[in-house]
């Protein structure tokens, strides 16, 4: 025992922290076009290393390369492409509204939306979500109104959840998206229920859970993946690991794992990681991926590499905690510029129409905005009703809570 | 003496604690580099080093467990839980382990942990960042329950916790942290700097777990609060004019019952106000204690004033937060019965 010598705790810390120089050279980023495709029947043993590894499409010369790519054509990559500037220019204007105290909070997604707004297109109509707040684009590219999106940032007369919850905590079941929670994590395993709940009803409909890099730490995150695995759920289960958690890096929440994706190998659960900037890569992953769950061939575990380029929300202000120009360090680049890059190099855009195309989907956003607004924000005009707030506890309303609404002169 | 906000005391109760005994820890979620969300952290890991002062990965259930065992170890982990709306996946740890560690090993075992947490509304938090779950915790034997309502008892208090040989929960009102809050949200903010209990002294000292103090004396009606509410009580008897007893009870377990018979026994009337939901809040032991102890005494039935018995809503804050008017009614209510 003499030979031992003291312990001493290890607690990991990033390379750089403010003052320090950006430093990506740890982040190993594979060739695109150079990680094989296997087919979704293969046996999870077999591709192991697909967890270590970065599925990519989009190389530096903005080609689409390799055996992920190929599936989407000019049209749909246009629509990708306006589905990502509209969700930014929607970012832009509702940081700004919360500036001007027309909402109490906002969450923007600078430089994730290719992950919410691609894996939108590979699900169908009766799919369900399981979010977290930084995926709206799939409520954007789903089609859901930015107007009734806007209502419920105001908290205003027309807001669909009557004023009750934090901005961007959005609800749309008609939408295939399930009401965020604040509570990290919990939605993950929910999304493994539910499709549990489609097997079981021998359904055709299948779900997809999301977590960031930071909450996968949340026990319903490992409580997910041995559910998933052992029922062989019909589950989609998404990780955005955007690099940080608010001010905590995400060496705190992988440890001693390689990657988030390897989490899913000890559960047997086939686990890919994909280039969460490239709005192609994204979608053929996400493809995969639903086609196995729904062939009933199980869940798949997908971990997005992207990288949060604004603060964690507008409570947050990220140069106390990582140097300012990281961002511009990051190693994949931006998604909107990767895809118009790539669309110009197809022949199918140009900067041109992409600046023209900038102004358009602003203007669409003032517009909604503009209609939102005659529904009242947060301090004036229009506001949901005090009765709302007894409302919806219970089905109905029993007699305690009858009493304090009275009580309430309401 | 110094003036400090509430975050600064609780910054300096902990930085003292760490000073004078090597066996406190401290961790949370963006508690180390960062400094915690609302920065009462903020220093501590640079000054004591990142074992004793570090970030944690996103898992309640993992901070409170992992503080539990260093305790067995015998280490006293202060524990920080981001808000107190998170503190669920924690809950048996706390409920079922660190609440009756000693009684079941018969003391071979203790848990002396602090967890701290910001709790309560008035920042339009909506209902994941508004809560006030102290029930949860003065429901649990082995606990012990503080909610401090200023700087100077959120220090003195906080270092009482951390030395107490038992778990703590420790709440924080947030909506106090940077100054005193009667319920008057559209007036502005008075920074603890203005205020006399934001003198805070710099050094050592304690304020005794379960005792309460009278904030106002008064002869006609006892109000019992705790954290915010002492503020907006203070409020709705300054404006009702009503001669009102404030009692501060500062620790919800162990209470302070003398200090409340004493004093409903001099007024007979007795309100309980707080935050958190009425239907088996704290309000409801308090107002049976009363009943218990000075039924004889009782000129009007002990009125409660609380939050509503919803989820705390986003828009609605002020028609659900249990503001001075409300208070007012039931001083009003307790004085004509
Ligand atoms: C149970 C729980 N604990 C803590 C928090 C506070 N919190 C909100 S967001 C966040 C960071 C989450 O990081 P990550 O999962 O990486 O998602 P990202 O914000 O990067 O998208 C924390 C700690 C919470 N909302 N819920
Ligand atoms: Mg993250």
């Amino acid at each position: 025992m003499d030979d031992f010598p003291p312990l001493s705790l290890h607690v990991p810390e990033p390379e750089v922290r403010p003052g320090g120089t950006p430093d990506f050279s740890n982040v190993p980023i594979p060739r695109a076009g150079s990680v094989p495709r296997p087919p979704v029947d293969v046996d999870p043993r077999d591709i192991r290393d697909l967890a270590f590894s970065i599925i990519r499409v989009l190389n530096r010369e903005g080609e689409a390369v390799g055996p992920w790519s190929g599936l989407l054509c000019d049209e749909e990559l246009l629509e990708g492409l306006r589905h990502m500037m509209t969700l930014r220019a929607f970012d832009a204007r509702m940081l700004m509204a919360q500036r001007q105290g027309k909402t109490s909070f906002y969450m923007q997604h600078m430089g994730e939306e290719a992950v919410s707004c691609a894996f939108r297109k590979a699900l169908e109509p009766g799919d369900m979500n399981f979010p977290t707040y930084r995926q709206a684009g799939l409520l954007i590219a789903g089609g859901y109104p930015m107007v009734d999106m806007m209502n419920q940032i105001f908290s205003n007369e027309a807001d669909p959840l009557k004023g009750r919850q934090l901005p961007i905590m959005y609800s749309s079941k008609e939408h295939g998206f399930f009401s965020i929670s604040g509570n990290l994590g919990t939605q993950f395993v929910q999304a493994v229920g539910w499709a549990m709940a489609s097997a079981i009803s021998n359904d055709t409909r299948i779900a997809a859970g999301w977590i960031g890099d930071g909450s996968t730490a949340e026990s319903d995150f490992h409580a997910a993946l041995v559910f998933a695995s052992t029922y062989r759920a019909p589950v989609v289960l998404n990780i955005v690991n955007n690099q940080w958690a608010i001010s905590t890096f995400q060496g705190i929440a992988r440890g001693g794992s390689g990657t988030f994706a390897a989490r899913g190998l000890g559960f047997g659960i086939p686990a890919l990681r994909v280039d969460g900037n490239d709005y192609l890569a994204v979608y053929a992953v996400a493809r995969w991926a639903v086609e196995r769950a729904r062939r009933n061939l199980g869940p798949t575990l997908i971990e997005y590499v992207t990288y949060r380029v604004g603060a964690h929300s507008t409570s947050d202000d990220p140069s106390a905690y990582r140097p300012k120009d990281e961002s511009e360090a990051w190693p994949l680049g931006d998604p909107v510029i990767r895809l118009k890059n790539h669309l110009v190099r197809r022949g199918a855009w140009s900067e041109e129409r992409h600046r023209q195309a900038e102004a358009e989907v602003m203007d669409s956003v003032i517009a909604a905005q503009k209609e939102a607004e005659k529904h009242g924000t947060l301090h004036s005009g229009g506001k949901p009703s005090v009765r709302d707030m007894f409302e919806g506890v219970y089905a109905e309303m029993p007699p305690h809570l009858r009493r304090q609404r009275h009580q309430a002169g309401v | 003496m110094p003036r400090m906000t509430m975050i600064e005391a609780i910054r300096s109760a902990i930085d003292i604690a760490m000073e004078r005994d090597r066996r406190v820890v401290v961790f949370g979620e963006d508690v180390g580099y960062f400094g915690g969300v609302f920065r009462c952290t903020a220093g501590l890991q640079q000054k004591y080093g990142r074992t004793r002062c570090f970030d944690t990965p996103i898992s309640e259930l993992g901070i409170v467990g992992t503080a539990i065992g260093m305790a067995a170890y015998g280490l006293k982990p202060c524990v920080e839980v981001q808000f107190a709306d998170y503190v669920y996946p924690a809950y048996d740890q706390i409920v079922s382990e660190a609440a009756r560690i000693r009684y079941r090993s018969n003391g071979q075992f203790t848990c002396p942990i602090v967890i701290r947490m910001p709790s309560g509304g008035g920042i339009f938090g909506g209902q994941t960042h508004s809560q006030s779950p102290e029930a949860l915790f003065t429901h649990v034997c082995g606990l012990k329950v503080v909610v401090p309502s200023n700087p100077r008892d959120a220090k003195g208090l906080l270092i009482a916790a951390i030395d107490d040989p038992d778990p703590v929960i420790f709440f924080e009102p947030k909506r106090l942290y940077n100054g005193p809050f009667d319920g008057h949200h559209e007036r502005p903010v008075t920074p603890w700097s203005r205020h006399p209990l934001g003198e805070v002294d710099a050094g050592h000292f304690t304020v005794p777990l379960g005792k309460a103090e009278v904030r106002r004396k008064g002869d006609s009606v006892t109000v019992l609060a705790y954290g915010t509410m002492v503020y907006v009580a203070e409020a709705a008897a300054e404006e009702t004019g009503i001669d009102a007893e404030i009692i501060d009870l500062r620790t919800l377990l162990p209470l302070d019952l003398d200090c409340i018979v004493e004093s409903v026994r001099k007024t007979g009337r007795c309100v309980v106000v707080h935050e958190a939901t009425l239907t088996s809040g704290f309000g409801a032991e308090l107002a049976a204690l009363v009943q218990e102890h000075c039924f004889y005494h009782l000129e009007a039935p002990v009125g409660r004033v609380t939050g509503w018995d919803t989820p705390y809503p986003h828009a609605q804050e002020w028609d659900y937060f249990p503001g001075p008017a409300r208070v007012g009614e039931a001083l009003v209510r307790a004085m004509e019965a």
